[in-house]
């Protein structure tokens, strides 16, 4: 390793493509492809009784239109539950179009085809959809009360149900534990809904060519969407390919797949024989997407008169929305990595979670672990208020210390592992973010507080992505991994990866992501794990094909590969310069030629006498070309954490919330590039500050979300965002060969439970749930409680 | 029913007439991404909020999700695609958002570009507050606006340095 550029803050390669206006994003491609839209239900849980189109038959540019009763009989099928459980024993699906019950408002009814979006429009608004309205099912408590029925065959609307239970060192349950308590509490949180909401929806643009169908799709997984449009549209995989171009944001919504668009559109291009291309607009990305977050938990805790946690009883009413494509992920990352930091005694999570007539719920950046932190975090705060304790001092009490890893929580983990901690130092985690915020110091006044809040996340989980590279004769180096970008630096992390294990220039990588066709293998970006699991695999490529430029380099040099090194794209002699080989020669004599291009590669043909004539130019068990292909597949989770510290301000009279400053102590193991993992730092706090402030979806008693666009969807502006002081801690992961965990959620995890931490110790009340608006402490203040 | 009435505008767009027959409701953003095939203006919201579809109508920021382009007609137009000076170099507001990572999925950016060259033309050194009220009207769900901010005090610095 030559060119160090691993753990450098190195300028992003893909940015002057994104500043002039040169971005690939699924809308810019296709000009002239057939625009498809959507007639949606406006009712949150309805039959359909009829479909009349008559009206629309005569709109200029009209193409097709198409129900649920056009579609072949694989096509309309359910769409496919994503990962099943043994504890989702009602796992229900949409149909790709709704056949006669729609259960949220925005489920897709009528595809329409039209020679543009206007005339789609056109379309869609003449067509008639006689619904007769049944009663919706809104919220977790409703939907627990099992009155009404979102499936009439889903009893109590319960689609999954799980108790998971650790008990305490000296073998007893918590229930037991808490009852014999020195000390106990028992108290309600609320997390509403919130959203990913990228700027960029969801985007799917299909072309068929009699053979072969290419889709774009603004995905965070193209070769999962791959396998199923080829699986639902019959065509064989190797006819199909997914592209992910430049995707404007994902955080988690676009890990859905395959979303009913994704089939119907390509379905429609098949049957037209024409390209068709369907753009989400913001108030369909807000009604037919996916949400997270909301959850009603109810808490017992048992513990000593130190603070140390003895036993933990968590129950938790989960609101999964109409279906459940993703299972049962969210609930299960809540029960699971609630435990952050600590050692807690004995320990038992139950959850339920049910339909409503809403909006389904899948992983949105953080996926469960926000509101688990918060239950965790406001159990601490709860604790140190009852005890008279520094709450910082607390959470020490229970840490589990460095020389307890790898530390085992007893439970299993959202990838079916356990769920066992690598690494890390928290003790020495809290010291840094108490010096960098100042805890010992802060003057505390009457609207003026500080909190704290600290989580563990579990990143990079399975089951694999695989890394290739390739060396061509003019030097360059093409990188390829199959899981896909959306923002995060990956062209620039991964080829600061490859630079520094191959020893060549960066300027000579370039890395391409997310499309099928350079790597059909992958499983998608999501739960924090492309650099760890992407780059783990494209550092394994790399050795590879540094081994063999290195062994077909001796050869030529007469040299013992153990004598080379490469620097700056140039193998040589370890102390001698003079004998060398540039890259680009090494993968000209990688590949034997009958048939030359240019002088260069004359040399690798059949008479230029490089070869033994007494040996296959291609030896038994290698293969012609610079190239390997290697896949990193992670045992388990690497586990990464977290400290924050805020301080608010609060208005004695308008109640307004104002965060002065917000501090963030980030262990992800070995940085590749401090600037990206930063700037993904920054994004998260902001997410978080719109989750803690600002952001809720807003149902109606009907089901009706009332602010479906940007004017009442509250996302914070540079205004509302506190500036980030960051520091970091790196421990590195014991599991994988660069020794990094993950970061990409790292920044939003805490942030609802530090706010609240802040403000209960600004105004003396208790902060239970979350987002608070100003109108909503106002009340608090004036309830008294 | 009928066919649309088309109106013909000519438009100076990134210093090159077009002539365009447009119907009265097509909106500039989906002329310029569409009909001109500009697609770096961005549409995020199409209801005027989140700013991707920023550009310079006449030097001066404006939605172009909220504007008919049969209203442009006769004005001179800057995109994203209009804002380096040519010959591969980037304008320093564009520099100064690589340099201080203000970008990371690259939606909003093409918005908060041109948003942020129109604000240094009026005010070539903002404060802290200015630069954060001149960008208030711009959403970005990337970057938590840190380097954002710190990108458009850096390319006051570069133009500064350039005049």
């Amino acid at each position: 390793m030559t060119t160090k550029l691993f753990g450098e803050p190195v300028q992003r390669r893909e940015d002057h493509r994104l500043l002039t206006g040169g971005g690939r994003y699924v809308d810019d491609l296709g000009r002239d492809a057939l625009a498809a839209a959507f007639v949606r239900s406006p009712h949150a849980h309805a039959r359909i009784r009829d479909i009349d189109v008559t009206a629309a038959l005569d709109v200029e540019g009209l193409v097709a239109i198409y129900t649920w009763d056009d579609l072949p009989e694989r096509v309309g099928r359910p769409l496919p539950l994503l990962i099943p459980h043994p504890a989702l024993t009602h796992g229900r699906t949409a149909l790709p179009l709704a056949r006669d019950v729609v259960r949220h408002v925005g489920e897709p009814v009528v595809m329409v085809v039209a020679t543009d979006r206007y005339a789609a429009e056109d379309v869609c608004a003449r067509i008639e959809v006689d619904y007769e309205p049944l009663k919706p099912v809104v919220g977790p408590e409703q939907a627990v009360s099992g009155v009404h029925l979102v499936h009439d065959d889903v009893p109590g609307n319960v689609g999954a149900h799980l108790v998971q239970e650790v008990p305490g060192p000296d073998g007893r349950g918590a229930r037991e534990a808490i009852e014999t308590a020195p000390h106990t509490l028992s108290f309600r949180l609320d997390i509403e809904r919130s959203a990913a909401t990228p700027l960029e929806g969801r985007g799917v643009y299909a072309r068929w060519d009699g053979r072969d169908l290419r889709v774009y799709s603004s995905t965070q997984t193209s070769t999962s969407v791959r396998m199923a449009v080829s699986a639902v549209l019959g065509v064989p995989l190797p006819q199909v390919e997914v592209i992910a171009p430049d995707v404007g944001g994902g955080f988690g919504v676009k890990i859905v797949h395959p979303w009913p668009e994704e089939i119907l559109v390509p379905w429609a291009a098949m049957t037209l024989g024409r390209e068709v291309k369907w753009t989400e607009d913001r108030r369909e990305h807000f009604v037919a997407s996916a949400h997270e977050r909301g959850q009603v938990q109810h808490v017992r805790v048992g513990f000593d008169d130190d603070g140390r946690l003895l036993g933990l009883d968590v129950t938790i009413l989960h609101d999964h929305g109409a279906y459940t494509p993703y299972g049962i992920i969210v609930p299960i990352v809540t029960s699971t990595q609630l435990l952050g930091p600590y050692k807690v005694g004995a320990y038992r999570v139950e959850f339920s979670s049910l339909y409503t007539n809403t909006v389904q719920v899948t992983p949105y950046r953080g996926a469960g672990r926000p509101q688990g932190v918060f239950c965790m975090e406001r159990t601490m705060d709860k604790i140190a208020r009852r005890l008279g304790k520094d709450r910082a001092e607390v959470r020490a009490a229970n840490f589990i210390q460095p020389e307890d890893f790898p530390y085992d929580q007893g439970m299993t983990f959202q990838d079916g592992r356990p769920l066992i901690y690598d690494s890390g130092d928290y003790p020495r985690m809290l010291r840094m973010l108490k010096e960098l915020i100042g805890w010992d110091d802060f003057e505390r006044a009457p609207g003026r507080g500080i909190g704290i809040g600290c989580y563990v996340e579990g990143t990079g989980p399975g089951p694999y992505e695989g890394g290739h590279v390739q060396i061509t004769s003019d030097g360059q180096v093409h990188v390829s991994t199959g899981l896909t970008s959306q923002g995060q630096g990956h062209e620039t992390a991964f080829a600061q990866i490859a630079a520094t294990e191959l020893g060549v220039p960066i300027e000579r990588v370039s890395v391409v992501t997310g499309d099928t066709r350079r790597l059909g293998y992958a499983v998608g970006t999501f739960a924090s794990r492309a650099a760890v699991v992407s780059g783990n695999a494209i550092a394994l490529a790399c050795r590879k094909v540094r081994e063999k430029a290195l062994r077909v380099a001796a050869d030529a040099l007469e040299a013992d590969p153990a004598d080379l090194e490469i620097t700056e794209g140039v193998v040589h002699v370890a102390g001698a310069p003079q004998a060398s080989m540039p890259l680009s020669t090494v993968a000209v004599l990688a590949n034997p030629l009958r048939y030359a291009f240019d002088e260069e590669t004359a040399r690798a043909t059949q008479f230029a006498g490089a070869a033994d004539p007494n040996r296959p130019p291609v030896a038994e068990g290698d293969e012609p070309g610079l190239e390997g292909r290697e896949f990193y597949s992670p045992i388990r989770c690497t586990f990464a954490a977290g400290m924050h510290a805020a301080i608010v301000e609060t208005d004695p009279d308008t109640a307004e919330i104002r965060i002065v400053r917000y501090a963030v102590v980030h262990d992800c193991g070995n940085l590749i590039n401090p600037m990206i993992v930063e700037g993904q730092i920054h994004g998260g706090v902001a997410q978080g500050v719109g989750g803690a402030l600002y952001e809720r979806m807003v149902y109606d008693e009907h089901g009706q979300l009332v602010n479906a666009s940007f004017m009442d969807f509250l996302m914070p502006y540079a205004t509302e965002v506190p500036h980030v002081e960051t520091a970091h801690l790196q421990t590195p992961s014991p599991l994988n060969p660069l020794g990094i965990k993950g970061a990409g959620e790292a920044g939003v995890i805490p942030v609802s439970a530090v706010v609240a931490s802040a403000l209960e110790d600004a105004e003396g009340i208790p902060i239970d749930r979350m987002p608070i608006s100003p109108s909503e402490l106002f009340h608090l203040r004036t309830s008294g409680r | 029913m009928r066919d649309e009435t088309r109106f013909e505008i000519t438009v100076t767009v990134n210093g090159a007439a077009r002539r365009l027959r447009v119907p009265a409701r097509r909106l500039l953003s989906d002329c310029l991404r569409h009909d001109l095939g500009l697609t770096g203006t961005h549409v995020g919201c199409e209801h005027g909020v989140c700013g991707c579809c920023t550009v310079l109508l006449d030097g001066r920021p404006v939605r172009s999700c909220l504007t008919f382009a049969v209203t442009v007609d006769g004005s001179k137009i800057t995109t994203v695609e209009g804002l380096a000076p040519g010959d591969g170099r980037l304008s320093p507001v564009q520099r100064a958002f690589a340099e201080c990572h203000g970008l990371q999925c690259g939606f909003c950016t093409p918005g908060f570009l041109c948003t942020v060259t129109a604000l240094l033309a009026d005010n070539p050194a903002p404060t802290e507050d200015e630069v954060l009220e001149g960008i208030s009207g711009n959403l970005c769900r990337c970057t938590g606006y840190q380097n954002i901010v710190k990108a458009v005090h850096r390319a006051a610095e570069l133009r500064a340095e350039e005049s």
